[in-house]
């Protein structure tokens, strides 16, 4: 694929997005078993969102990360590194093998991404309320240098409590950074708690929309419907574009779904086996 | 030192289309030439610096040379983590430009101090921290900093301080001192704004038989090493002098060499600001009465150890 050419919007394969989406359910599951690390059920609300970005959107060509022409994605959330991780593997960016040294001593796949370590992390995240400002930034180095790239940024809900968030969406706003693209992963819970009940963040949507973004509510598992959605960026609006994802923590398996346990839980074999039958994999 | 940064920003941008102007909402007409001349690459932030310090690292990690701008407390401590991650850790080239270093905004009161700035910056990895001692100093270190690729703090002072060089300085080096005035007796290590003090101690104690050596220790990371060991081989008493807090600061930073060298060196006094608020009124050089930081009273510690 050569990215210098801006990528055509084309029919979505929905059902080939949603495969691709329980098999990488999967991996995220194995990861956090194999590393008993945290931050499971976050990085299973937002894989949906991955998968209709790498599989079907963004203008990326995995055997030359460094395009400067490529469409960037910012996993601002990165607490959802696990997804991330196994997306960038599955597309070809590094072997798949790789991820068996999830959260390993010596190993490039840290808890949270570190960047100019790993092919496709486009930047450190992990702390929250950067991934915004440094995608507004590389949207105008974009518009500054005639490159018509797009960026998108992956929020987690918890993130909206940072002020840095609202700082760079009013300053998007402002420049018309009709190029960037936010979604955020809306579960309805932060690491401890609902998150409304933490800071309120109802009604989201109104307030990406008082901020002077085109914003929408959509089914954040709708993969048709995010890709849709994603690849008409820049949709015209003359307006940066906000995804409002309406999803499930924990998403894809029973026992693990809307239970804010499984921010920090790590699954059992046991509960791995039943996991993957339930996503169709076994 | 604050025109002089506009003008040879302006300067610079005419022949380096990376450069990239971003302004915390300050700088009223400052920026008007730069404005004129490269509308598409000056951006006025607004009063939002974290934001505006993703934005520049941003830039910076796709190709461009931003320099990020406001007044010292807020382009450093109030974006901090921005500084560090999103500037420092992705090695990503801005300049951030500080106006107001340590107390010379003292007239605007206690949130627009700054004495402890150079202690947070110098200690993240990949960050220079150089501080201007006149207006020379300033156009030199930021054409020095727009060649670098990674970050650099650049901490000026304000306006109308007193020109020190005699003219533009061609062999301006990040990293080596600028030796202002020979002396054999005392060394005075000044950095920043303080550098017309240094001088003015260096003429008292010429008038008491005391020879002085007056340096410009503009960069305080990387230390101009060869420079120390110069001066505490040398000198009797060698002397830091910063508008900055004696903890974490330039002389801080000077302690830490000693003692990794395992330099032994009696004679070594450290001027700066003391670990306490400045809650007074008053403007500069009122504050630096109070606190003995003015040239004479520098001069008078020094005489004193000396005896």
């Amino acid at each position: 694929m050569n990215v210098a050419v801006r990528k055509p919007v084309t029919q979505v394969d929905a059902g080939a997005l949603k495969a691709r989406a329980a098999q990488l359910r999967g991996k995220i599951i194995d990861m956090s078993h194999a590393a008993q690390a945290a931050h499971l059920a976050s990085s299973l609300s937002c894989a949906d969102v991955l998968v209709a970005a790498y599989w079907h959107v963004l203008n990326i060509d995995p055997q030359t990360p460094d395009d400067p022409l490529r469409d960037r994605f910012i996993l601002s959330k990165g607490h959802a590194a696990a997804a991330l991780y196994a997306v960038l593997a599955m597309r070809g960016y590094f072997p798949i093998e790789e991820l068996d040294t999830f959260c390993k001593d010596g190993g490039r796949l840290a808890e949270h991404p570190p960047a100019n370590l790993l092919p496709g992390v486009e930047a450190a995240t992990g702390s929250l309320g950067h991934g915004l400002p440094l995608g507004c930034g590389m949207a105008l180095s974009g518009r500054i240098k005639g490159e018509t790239f797009r960026v998108f940024a992956l929020l987690s809900d918890g993130e909206n409590n940072e002020g840095s968030v609202w700082e760079a969406a009013m300053f998007a706003a402002a420049q018309k950074l009709d190029n960037v693209c936010v979604v955020v992963d809306y579960n309805k819970w932060q690491a401890t708690a609902r998150s409304d009940e933490t800071l309120m963040l109802a009604p989201l949507c109104d307030k990406w929309a008082a901020f002077g973004w085109d914003a929408r509510e959509i089914d954040g598992h709708d993969i048709g419907a995010l890709a849709e959605a994603m690849q008409r960026v820049p949709n015209g609006s003359g307006k940066p574009v906000a995804l409002i994802a309406h999803t499930i923590k924990g998403k894809g398996v029973s026992f693990m779904e809307d239970d804010n346990n499984w921010h920090y839980r790590a699954p059992t074999a046991e509960e791995v086996v039943k996991a993957h039958k339930e996503l169709g994999l076994s | 030192m604050r025109n002089a940064f506009a003008d040879e920003l302006t300067r610079l941008g005419d022949k380096d289309p990376r450069i990239v102007m971003l302004s915390g909402d300050i700088g009223n007409r400052l920026f008007d030439k730069f404005k004129a001349r490269h509308p598409s690459r000056f951006f006025n932030c607004g009063v939002a610096e974290a934001n505006m310090m993703g934005v520049a690292a941003g830039m910076a990690m796709n190709g461009l040379r931003p320099v990020a701008y406001t007044i010292t407390p807020f382009v450093t401590t109030r974006c901090l983590e921005q500084i560090r991650t999103d500037v420092c850790y992705h090695e990503a080239p801005v300049t951030i430009v500080a106006v107001g270093a340590g107390l010379s905004y003292s007239g605007l009161g206690p949130t627009h101090h700054s004495c402890e700035d150079i202690s947070f910056l110098r200690s993240i990895p990949n960050m220079v921290v150089i501080c201007p001692g006149d207006a020379f100093e300033v156009r030199a270190a930021l054409r020095a900093a727009m060649q670098q690729d990674h970050p650099v703090y650049i901490r000026m002072g304000k306006k109308g301080e007193p020109v020190v060089h005699a003219g533009s300085i061609e062999n301006f080096q990040i990293g080596k001192a600028i030796t202002v005035s020979d002396g054999t007796d005392v060394c005075l290590l000044s950095t920043g704004n303080m550098l017309p003090e240094a001088i003015e101690a260096a003429r008292k104690l010429g008038g008491q038989g005391i020879s002085a050596q007056v340096v410009s220790f503009h960069t305080v990371k990387p230390l101009d090493q060869a420079c120390l060991k110069d001066a505490f081989g040398r000198f009797k008493l060698v002397a830091t002098i910063e508008e900055h807090s004696l903890i974490g600061g330039f002389g801080a930073a000077v302690s830490e060499w000693l003692a990794d060298t395992r330099t032994g060196n009696q004679n070594f006094m450290r001027f700066g600001t003391p670990d306490a608020f400045f809650k007074q009124s008053g403007e500069q050089e009122y504050a630096r009465e109070a606190l003995g930081l003015t040239g004479h009273q520098i001069a008078e510690k020094i005489i004193h150890a000396l005896h």
